[in-house]
């Protein structure tokens, strides 16, 4: 059989782009999910405070999972569970899916399209090479996450944790209620990385102390953690000599950063964008391979999941339309981030491919207060963005009309965080 | 009473153990830690040296080629992943040009096969990713890259499937010599035996002490090092040393055998035991690589450590000159092994060897072969390297290699409960990782931990938080259960 789409991953990016793509007309639609159940990270984040935008209500993430489950239960679209992809092949207009469960055994599922929407994972202390020894004791929030909300384990009872990411805020918040103690957070950057509701209702609350321009210099403890030693950094982020301190802890939790996990798509020989991690892809997720399409945070970390069904359902559409032979493959504007941004996706537009509008999806490079994002093409600024605030851990939604871009038949739209112009 | 206790359950005293079950004699094997090869024989570069440094009138120039042509055969038989990628010193001047010349001739001597020396175009061509400065190269085919982990671990295996007995979490804390035999006291008891191997690593001239008068005395000098991402594994094809000075081999940029990049180590002194990492010195191991390799992609890292080497130093009271001691010491019956630093893991099939028919032997008139010996373990499986239609095969015959536990290496259920159960059987999530390398990847065990976390627990029937980490006891997970869970209960 050959599938009309298959997608990658069940978690809330794979579940809305299969759920649109078979509403919008592709018959036989197939999830493909590693774990032993479908809604992905979401099933570990027992907190509320999805959905705000989608259902206008705050839910669980295993809940937010629920809705979108049931609706592929509605639908009628089959999933495999424990079934791992192990490659990703173009074979003609098709592409192969090589895969492998244990009921089934080792399968090569052959598809029109493909979403891939595997997610990301957590920077390890290996990655940012703290210095010291490495006992047990040391967890990414999510492992730790993992740990006490599925397995109904702690691990640990005095804690320090290293970044202020969403996962980690959190995490602080769970292990206190836990029994445990937070000692602090610290986070490198001059301002944490977290959303500003986490760091009141997480660490505010429960008088948790952010530790800012701080890092960890030192892990003690050759077998379990025994403490860290934290120090103040400069403007280069080099810890100051002198402002060293013990803190005595048997537990790490870090929360540094999330990674696109796209060894699949890399292997494939999708193009990449090394400003996202993720590959470059257009107004409806589609990515340089014809027929393949990728959302979610295996695109560019999101911090809500409600923009990850946003951008979820874009690639359920295009799926659709390419399997219709719809999808245009123009590239009439590629955008570029300017000053003060980080990156920008899409990275690509086909104006025949919009209907009312595109949203781009930014991050500032730091915090901008009074400023604003301006959308350039050539001098002329097409639209502008205002918030009093800009955050490097707030998303940039910044939505342009179909309208506004039909005025210039194509170019480079060129995304620039300035002083407001009157 | 046992005829052989060895102390240490390292590279050396794990491979001796295992010449050893060549024979019908009672041998046990003895370590302080929760897995064997837990410490020097854990952290090291793992390159299997062409042996052109020692001089030949050296122990280490002696073993060194001798041992790395041993190195197929041995691993075949312990099934270990080894690759003989070769090794470039590279020169950046005429000065380090004429060391490349000793360093060529040396070789010659201690019987390096197929040594070349390299012209700046042919280094080139070969490692298109070095130094443009670099003016030329001693290339020695034979160098290689293994699996330390599993050097070790399966030449106990073997050891044990002949007969040996291995003993962890015996620590000595004493040994007496009584009449003709040793009496070692351990964290559990005492042990008697008849012969003693001290293969202690860089404890080796505490445990001499203990039954001995002092004779060599043994430095802890320490080595940082960091691991890349197999997306970066590709960017030197063989081992690359810098021209070697006083200090030692300097920072190696290597591939290693499961396709990941390694770089390091420096050189510090330190206190046995301490394998912190330094930011200082982890800077100085990139600074250093840089020089050789420009483009590091540092962004790659996904690990760094630090190992031990036992060097022996020379005072009032050694007779060593920073050699290999591989000899019946002063007291009867006791052996060294001591000093067994680099190349320590190229020489060990020579030298296991040497000690069991050299040295033991003559101790023991009336030894006889074991006709049951079998020099093989029992194969792995090794899901990721199989072809498509092995992979059908394999989860054919055990569904369980259908299940992927370790996401970023493509490691199995079936992978994790074969090295769960074979007779040295993993207990702990790093002995998982040292056995099937399991949380080896870039996520470093953050989505798999937990699932290996469960898996032995299920095969080891206990709860989830009685599996350590490492260290039995003092490496622990998970602290209790959560409130909600305990009131499930």
């Amino acid at each position: 059989m050959i599938y009309d789409v298959v997608i990658l991953g069940g978690g809330p990016a794979g579940l809305a782009a299969a759920a649109e793509a078979k509403k919008q007309g592709a018959e036989n639609v197939l999830i493909l999910e590693r774990d032993r159940e479908l809604g992905g990270i979401l099933n570990q984040c027992i907190h509320n405070g999805f959905g705000l935008h989608t259902f206008n209500e705050e839910l669980t993430g295993p809940e937010y999972a629920e809705r979108h489950i049931n609706e592929i239960v509605e639908l009628g679209i089959p999933y495999l569970l424990n079934t791992m992809v192990l490659d990703m092949v173009e074979h003609g207009d098709l592409k192969v899916i090589h895969v492998i469960n244990e009921n089934d055994g080792y399968m090569a599922i052959e598809s029109k399209a493909v979403i891939l929407t595997m997610g990301c994972r957590e920077r390890t202390s290996g990655a940012i090479g703290i210095p010291g020894y490495r006992p047990s004791g040391v967890f990414t929030a999510g492992t730790a996450q993992r740990f006490i909300n599925m397995e109904g384990y702690m691990c640990g009872k005095e804690v320090v944790i290293l970044g202020s990411g969403d996962i980690g805020l959190i995490m602080a918040r769970r292990m206190t209620l836990e029994g445990a103690h937070v000692q602090a957070v610290c986070e490198l950057m001059p301002y944490s990385n977290g959303l500003v509701r986490n760091i009141v209702q997480c660490l505010d609350d429960y008088d948790i102390p952010l530790k800012l321009s701080q890092t960890i210099t030192f892990i003690h403890g050759k077998d379990r953690v025994e403490g860290v030693t934290i120090a103040k950094v400069d403007e280069r982020l080099k810890a100051i000599p002198g402002t060293e301190e013990f803190i005595p802890c048997d537990t790490l939790l870090l929360s540094v950063g999330l990674i696109p996990e796209n060894e699949i798509t890399r292997h494939a020989g999708v193009e990449m964008d090394p400003r996202t991690s993720g590959s470059v892809v257009g107004e409806l997720r589609q990515t340089s391979m014809p027929g393949v399409f990728a959302c979610g945070n295996v695109v560019h970390v999101h911090d809500l999941v409600d923009f990850v069904s946003q951008e979820a359902v874009l690639a359920g559409k295009g799926a659709a339309k390419y399997l219709k032979g719809q999808l245009n493959a123009d590239v009439d504007f590629t955008t570029v981030n300017g000053d003060g941004i980080g990156y920008v996706v899409p990275q690509k537009v086909a104006i025949k491919n919009v209907d009312d509008s595109v949203t781009f999806y930014m991050r500032v490079r730091q915090v901008f207060k009074d400023k604003v994002v301006n959308a350039y093409i050539g001098d002329t600024i097409i639209a502008t963005k205002k918030e009093k605030k800009f955050l490097p851990a707030e998303m940039v939604n910044f939505k342009i009309t179909k309208d506004i871009l039909a005025e210039y038949p194509s170019g480079e739209i060129r995304f620039v965080v300035e002083e407001a112009k009157k | 009473m046992y005829d052989i206790a060895i102390i240490g359950a390292g590279v050396a005293g794990s491979h001796i153990a295992r010449e050893l079950s060549r024979y019908l004699l009672d041998v046990v094997l003895l370590d302080g830690e929760n897995d064997v090869g837990n410490q020097i024989s854990m952290a090291n570069s793992a390159i299997v040296h062409a042996g052109f440094d020692a001089p030949s009138y050296k122990l280490k120039g002696k073993f060194n080629a001798a041992g790395n042509i041993m190195y197929e055969k041995i691993c075949e038989d312990l099934d270990v992943p080894f690759k003989r990628c070769g090794s470039l010193v590279v020169a950046h001047d005429e000065y380090e040009m004429a060391t490349i010349h000793e360093l060529y001739k040396n070789g010659l001597i201690n019987g390096v096969p197929g040594m070349k020396i390299l012209f700046k175009e042919e280094v080139h061509a070969m490692e298109p990713n070095l130094n443009e400065d670099i003016c030329g190269a001693l290339y020695a085919p034979s160098a290689g890259v293994v699996s330390p982990f599993e050097l070790c671990t399966n030449a106990v295996e073997n050891a044990v499937d002949n007969g040996v007995t291995l003993k962890l979490n015996h620590m000595v804390s004493d040994i007496e010599k009584v009449g003709n035999h040793f009496k070692i006291t351990t964290q559990k008891g005492i042990i008697e035996a008849k012969f003693v191997i001290n293969a202690a690593g860089v404890y080796a001239d505490d445990i001499y002490e203990m039954v001995g008068e002092p004779y060599f005395q043994l430095l802890a000098r320490k080595g940082n090092y960091f691991i890349f991402d197999k997306e970066a594994g590709n960017l030197v094809n063989s081992v690359i040393f810098p021209c070697p000075s006083k200090k030692g081999k300097g920072i190696l940029v290597a591939p290693t055998v499961h396709g990941n990049l390694l770089i390091g180590p420096d050189a510090e002194p330190t206190e046995k035991g301490d394998i912190s990492t330094t930011a200082d010195r982890l800077d100085y191991v990139k600074q250093n690589a840089l020089k050789n390799c420009p483009s590091l992609p540092f962004n790659k890292i996904i690990r760094s450590y630090a190992g031990l080497r036992n060097t022996p130093v020379k005072d009032t009271f050694t007779t060593t000159d920073g050699d290999f001691i591989i000899e019946e010491s002063p007291v009867k019956g006791f052996i060294n092994v001591a000093g067994y630093e680099s190349p320590g893991l190229t020489s060990i099939p020579a030298v296991a060897h040497y000690v069991v028919e050299q040295l033991i032997k003559p101790m023991i008139p009336d030894i006889k072969e074991n006709h049951d010996f079998n020099p093989k373990v029992r194969p792995h499986i090794r899901f990721d390297e199989l072809s498509e239609e092995e992979k059908i095969a394999i989860i054919k015959k055990n569904p369980k290699h259908g299940k992927v536990i370790c996401r970023c290496e493509t490691i199995t259920e079936g992978e994790i409960l074969d090295v769960i159960h074979r007779s040295v059987g993993a207990r702990t999530v790093k002995a998982v990782k040292k056995r099937c390398r399991a949380g080896t990847g870039r996520c470093q065990g953050g989505f798999c931990g937990p699932r290996v976390v469960e898996i032995l627990a299920r095969e080891l029937n206990c709860s989830l938080d009685e599996i350590m980490y490492d260290q039995q006891d003092s490496g622990y997970i998970l602290s209790g259960k959560t409130k909600s869970a305990k009131e499930e209960v």
